[in-house]
């Protein structure tokens, strides 16, 4: 089983890195562009279990590891 | 005064950090490696150093804080051990849960490396007694994630219960944004834990303890340490 965790920044954190890329991009003239905030994306495949078992053992390596919850939140959804 | 020095794979100030409690108490600290369980018997301070841990992978100190020696450290400090981390050793202690807040990316997004000053905002504390409070030092940062953040509520109990230790001022003390160089809350260089005897801070004080290499600054926080475990004993 596949799964995709992916960590962003909470809201009112601020972020330097998605400033810099924001005004980067706003200098390569792509419009439209509001703002910009930079996380991370992990791709986890899972050995076995059911999908219930799958989640709680995405969460715990998220709470455990994957994001810093003080300035950090977490999205775990699972791929086929 | 007994040390250990705790070794991370990526660290690279640790030899910095066994030269100068050397230098400062005669006698040289215990190296841990990090896949250790247990701090050597008897020793009065625990120092994580700086480097780069693990690549700086994930977040800096994010895996070293996850290390099997750092169960031992966390014991140790429940005990009443003093802890010290510097530079990568506070992130890596802010990972751990040791000390709250975290080190983000500076606010500039520059490595910086060069003398900075700090102004010392208590003297009763294991680590500060070797200086007097609104004395300034200064002594070497270099990072690029300094830059300490924790939600509103802890700002205000670390402010209130006196717990920022360091501050990034002027050389005359003055704090004002073109001397907090890497952005961080109120200017916050150094706090320590609920009890007092948890140190983080980014620059390196280790670094600026002999007149050969420069101002010696740094000095007192391990006489200081010495002096206070001397009279503990």
């Amino acid at each position: 089983m596949k799964a995709q965790v992916t960590v962003t920044l909470k809201s009112g954190i601020l972020d330097p890195q998605g400033k810099a890329i924001e005004g980067a991009l706003k200098s390569l003239g792509v419009a439209g562009i509001a703002s910009v905030r930079q996380g991370k994306v992990f791709e986890i495949e899972i050995t076995d279990g059911d999908r219930a078992t799958a989640e709680a053992k995405l969460k715990e390596a998220a709470e455990k590891l994957l994001a810093n919850t003080v300035i950090e939140n977490y999205d775990v959804k699972l791929i086929g | 005064m007994k040390a250990a020095v705790i070794v991370f794979p990526g660290i690279n100030r640790e030899r910095d950090m066994a030269r100068t409690l050397k230098l400062v108490s005669g006698r040289s600290p215990a190296m841990v490696w990090h896949a250790d369980t247990a701090l050597p018997a008897g020793i009065d301070l625990a120092v994580v150093p700086g480097g780069f841990s693990y690549g700086d992978y994930l977040r800096c100190g994010a895996i070293a804080a996850r290390a099997p020696i750092m169960d031992a450290v966390r014991a140790f400090a429940a005990k009443g051990g003093l802890v010290l981390g510097v530079c990568n050793g506070f992130q890596i202690l802010c990972e751990a849960g040791l000390l709250q807040g975290v080190l983000m990316r500076n606010a500039r997004l520059k490595f910086i490396c060069r003398n900075v000053y700090l102004r010392v905002e208590r003297s009763d504390t294991p680590f500060t007694r070797g200086y007097n409070a609104g004395q300034v030092i200064c002594v070497p940062a270099a990072h690029g994630e300094g830059n300490y953040i924790a939600d509103a509520d802890t700002i205000s109990r670390l402010e209130g219960e006196g717990r920022v230790i360091f501050r990034y001022t002027s050389p005359d003390g003055t704090c004002a944004p073109e001397w907090n160089f890497n952005g961080a809350t109120n200017a916050i260089a150094g706090i320590v834990n609920a009890r007092g005897n948890v140190l983080g801070m980014m620059p390196h004080p280790e670094n600026h303890v002999e007149a050969a290499l420069g101002p010696t600054d740094g000095r007192a926080l391990f006489q200081g340490l010495e002096v206070h475990l001397g009279r503990a004993a």
